[in-house]
């Protein structure tokens, strides 16, 4: 403005001019207007042409004058045409009239319909005022009755048939804007135009409109703001923004003109809803079957959504059908439970769901529906000692999980039951033992090959971790831990000695005498050289307390012989030894508990006496084995002479 | 004499062993194959008929308790017949040199190196039988492969039965290893010879098929040992011996529980070499 302060003062005088000059041709109008006799006629009907002078002045319009909006008016040629065009108010205000053209007033109007307002039945035609006016019939506190003249209970309008709100301006006033409106003289409390808005007022349906599903949220927070924040408890406030869909709208809960403090009761109360689903018999046809969709009121009374309406899971609800529920879908617990829903959406559980895999499991398959009951009741499908059932109804032996499952582990409920960890918690009662979730996880279980699942070789140790700290942390410093040893073959892992499903007590034979198959799996050589020596000659007989592997070596804390804190390093190895041969010394240690005869280099004193005893048995027996063949021949001999000499001998 | 025992009433009989050496040697059978079944199961532990066998004794713990049992008493009859010795030396009042060297000495002599050529002759069939005495030369190896035996089996196994007491002496832990392969070749070269060779030279070989009681009943007939031990027969006869030497004939009982337990034993001596022999074929590195 400083820079340009003659374009400014140009402006401003030729505004002034435009003034002097409209008031001044208003004035000859009124020269003739101003007679209230001034009478036309139009379609055999006398039609006033009066126009209020006093009134007009007072308008909005005042300044601007007649010819701006009767511009078919020659003022040099008067009297002018009878028959006038219909003012334009697009002239000047050209977004109202397109948002009233395309909407449903405007639609109306261009039908023809006697009903349908024009800009004029609203805001009046040369004693328009100025909606902050408090004189103004568009003014905030007569907007209810401006819009009531059409659309009260008893009004031609509200006879339409289209119409299906009923007494909205009855509601209104005793609802909770009405109530600010009109017994608080709140001024910024919603009107009929805070909802619908003034001119580009649109069916529900239309996408475009305020009061759209998709838009209502959008339309009550222009006042509400952050509402989300206070809706924390009913509503995942996230989801208000990113996924708007899963929440019911606002007017699900409040009803659109009757919005009142106390809600749910008049909305979609519960009561609504057990109308119907109380009812045992009640039925509801799905792929050509008959479900029942009975709700029992007094089980999800007790469950854990006890407390929740209806509306908060069962969200599409619309007023539009009949039953309000009809074809509502299926309830999205994401609503609530959205991080769940995401680890269930990418487990194997969610993908092969959202496959359309009719086997796989959803949210209520576990949890129940109405039933649903926290982890911590004892009747409870997802309490721990119920767990190994609930997965077991698709994984035990046969059914329909265990059946299409083509990998190693079979018989999982069975040997599960027999492990440690099944035996602790079904038969010593223990809660805190591990079942199936806590190394699958309960969402986002996935199949072992999978880098992300729980229970891969990657990431098991940590799995175990969990309830196996301790262990775990030994592990971790251990020669077979990954971030000790850097190699590429196969590092072991928990399960790969104390297995899975069949888990058990380390203590119990089959451990111990099976740990010597595990370690030789990888470790084969030295296995083959402990059982030629003592230790693993009585293992082999079934020996149990006889030292095994991990005996000597440590089990999650095995390191190299070299490291000092290895169990074998030289400060170590005799006490190592002691526990099982109380005189243990440092001679008796450098036994060999993993000789071999056959190695020269390695064992040259094993090697030389092996041959020599070799040498002395082939000797002896290759001695006497011919010493043997020899005689036999001969003694046969003998014997035939003898006994032919006694028949001779008896002969004769 | 195995085959016609029913006339062993009419025969005179010379006592070849006495009841100490014949209750010796029983303790001998039965501890040796106890030895036997016990430490070749251990040695063939990786093959299945041997961890069979095991468990049917009550598993590792009794076949170790039943071997170290049996070692006690191989350390009793060897102490015994030590005792036996020395007792018979001072009974015949020479002293120990005289004794060994004996025409009744078990100790080999140049007359075995003799008769063993002689005996290689009449194998091929170019000599007449030799004329044994008392002790043949392979019953004297016999004697002596089982004094050897019980002296490095014994002392080895000792070793192993006591590991953490003699490493503490000085004995290095690789000792029990070596220790270990001698006491297992050892005993596997006593039960091979013991079952092949001894079972052969002394009950196999067809002039005694299927066994020689005399162990057992402790004598034998006159005309036999004419037959077998001639030179024997004729020192006795010369000497006026013989007569003293004459017993009354072995009970039908005696006779009878000689030949059950003689077979038992034999029986279990050749089923061990059996199994050995399939283990080494099949199993053995």
């Amino acid at each position: 403005m400083h820079r340009y302060p003659y374009l400014f003062l140009f402006i401003f005088l030729l505004v002034h001019c435009i003034n002097i000059y409209a008031q001044d041709e208003s004035e000859i109008c009124f020269e003739c207007h101003g007679d209230r006799t001034l009478i036309t006629e139009k379609n055999g009907k006398e039609v006033s042409l009066f126009v209020n002078s006093n009134r007009f002045k007072k308008s909005v319009h005042a300044d601007i004058g007649c010819i701006s909006c009767h511009q078919d008016v020659n003022l040099d040629d008067l009297p002018h045409n009878e028959n006038l065009a219909k003012v334009d108010c697009s002239i000047c205000h050209e977004q109202a009239v397109t948002h009233f053209d395309r909407s449903l007033h405007g639609a109306a109007l261009r039908q023809g319909k006697y009903l349908a307002p024009t800009c004029a039945s609203c805001h009046g035609k040369h004693d328009i005022l100025s909606s902050t006016n408090q004189n103004a019939k568009t003014y905030v506190m007569n907007i209810p009755s401006l819009c009531g003249n059409c659309h009260k209970e008893g009004t031609p309008v509200s006879k339409l048939v289209s119409v299906k709100e009923r007494h909205v301006l009855e509601d209104y006033t005793e609802s909770i804007h009405g109530d600010g409106l009109f017994r608080r003289g709140l001024i910024v409390t919603a009107v009929c135009t805070s909802c619908h808005s003034s001119h580009d007022i649109l069916p529900h349906e239309n996408p475009e409109s305020t009061i759209n599903r998709n838009n209502i949220a959008n339309t009550c927070t222009q006042c509400h703001r952050q509402i989300e924040s206070v809706h924390q408890k009913v509503i995942k406030g996230e989801l208000w923004e990113k996924e708007p869909h899963k929440i019911p709208v606002c007017v699900d809960c409040h009803p659109p003109h009757q919005v009142r403090r106390v809600f749910y009761e008049e909305s979609f109360p519960d009561k609504l809803c057990l109308s119907c689903h109380s009812n045992k018999s009640l039925q509801k046809t799905v792929n050509g079957k008959r479900i029942s969709i009975f709700v029992d009121q007094d089980e999800l009374s007790h469950s854990a959504h006890g407390t929740n309406p209806c509306i908060k899971c069962h969200t599409n609800i619309s007023n539009s059908r009949n039953p309000v529920c009809l074809n509502s879908g299926k309830v999205d617990c994401s609503i609530c439970h959205p991080q769940l829903q995401t680890e269930y959406n990418s487990s194997r559980h969610g993908t092969l769901h959202s496959a359309g895999d009719s086997n796989a499991p959803y949210c209520t398959d576990c949890h129940g529906n109405h039933n649903t009951l926290p982890k911590t009741d004892l009747t409870s499908p997802i309490f721990s000692r119920n767990i190994p059932d609930l997965c077991g109804k698709c994984h035990r032996e046969g059914e329909k999980a265990a059946v299409r499952y083509k990998g190693p582990e079979h018989e999982i409920i069975k040997n599960y039951t027999m492990s440690i960890h099944g035996k602790g918690l079904l038969q010593s009662g223990l809660m805190v033992t591990a079942t199936c979730i806590d190394c699958h996880t309960s969402h986002s279980e996935l199949p072992f090959k999978d880098p992300r699942s729980s229970v891969n070789s990657n990431n098991i140790a940590a799995t175990c971790g969990t309830c196996h700290l301790g262990i775990y942390e030994e592990f971790k410093n251990s020669i077979h831990s990954p971030s000790v040893t850097k190699t590429d073959e196969k590092l072991p892992v928990c399960n790969d000695c104390h297995f899975s499903h069949t888990i058990e007590r380390v203590d119990e034979d089959d451990f111990r005498q099976g740990i010597l198959s595990q370690c030789g799996r990888c470790h084969m050589d030295v296995t083959e050289t402990y059982f030629d020596t003592f230790h693993g000659k009585v293992s082999k007989l079934g020996s149990v307390k006889t030292a095994k592997c991990y005996d000597c070596h440590g089990s999650h804390n095995i390191l190299p012989t070299y490291n000092p804190r290895s169990t074998l390093s030289r400060e170590n190895v005799i006490n190592t030894c002691k526990r099982c041969h109380p005189n243990s010394n440092r001679k008796f240690v450098g036994y060999l508990t993993h000789a071999t005869h056959h190695d020269k280099d390695k064992y040259p004193f094993l090697f030389y006496t092996f041959w020599f005893m070799t040498f002395l048995l082939v000797g002896t027996f290759s001695f006497f084995g011919i010493h043997t063949l020899l005689w036999l021949p001969r003694a046969l001999k003998e014997k035939r002479n003898e006994k032919k000499k006694k028949q001779t001998y008896w002969k004769n | 004499m195995a085959n016609n025992t029913h006339s062993t009433h009419n025969k005179k009989y010379i006592e070849r062993f006495d009841s100490f050496s014949r209750f010796l040697h029983l303790l001998v059978i039965i501890s040796f194959l106890s030895l036997a079944i016990t430490g070749m199961v251990i040695k063939f532990s990786g093959v299945g008929v041997f961890q069979t066998l095991s468990k049917l004794m009550g598993g590792y713990e009794v076949t170790g308790f039943i071997h170290r049992f049996a070692a006690v008493i191989t350390f009793i009859y060897f102490t015994m017949h030590i005792g036996y010795l020395i007792r018979k030396r001072k009974k015949r009042g020479i002293p120990f040199k005289a004794m060994l060297k004996g025409e009744n000495s078990l100790v080999p002599n140049k007359k075995d190196l003799i008769e063993f050529g002689q005996t290689m002759k009449w194998f091929l069939g170019i000599g007449p039988r030799p004329e044994y005495g008392r002790w043949t030369y392979w019953e004297k190896f016999d004697y002596f492969a089982v004094f050897w035996g019980v002296m490095v089996i014994g002392c080895s196994g000792l070793l192993l039965w006591f590991p953490e007491f003699f490493t503490s002496l000085g004995i290095p832990g690789w000792f029990i290893n070596v220790a270990t392969i001698i006491h297992s070749d050892e005993a596997l070269l006593a039960v091979g010879f013991i079952f092949t060779v001894h079972f052969f030279n002394t009950h196999f070989r067809p002039d005694k098929f299927p066994m020689d009681p005399v162990i057992f009943t402790g004598s034998v007939t006159i005309e036999e040992m004419k037959k077998d031990r001639p030179r024997e027969y004729t020192l006795l006869k010369e000497s006026g011996e013989l007569e003293k030497k004459m017993v009354e004939p072995p009970s039908p009982l005696l006779e009878k529980a000689a030949r059950i337990f003689g077979f038992t034993a034999l029986s279990i001596g050749l089923l061990i070499i059996i199994l050995i022999i399939y283990s080494m074929i099949f199993y053995y590195k």
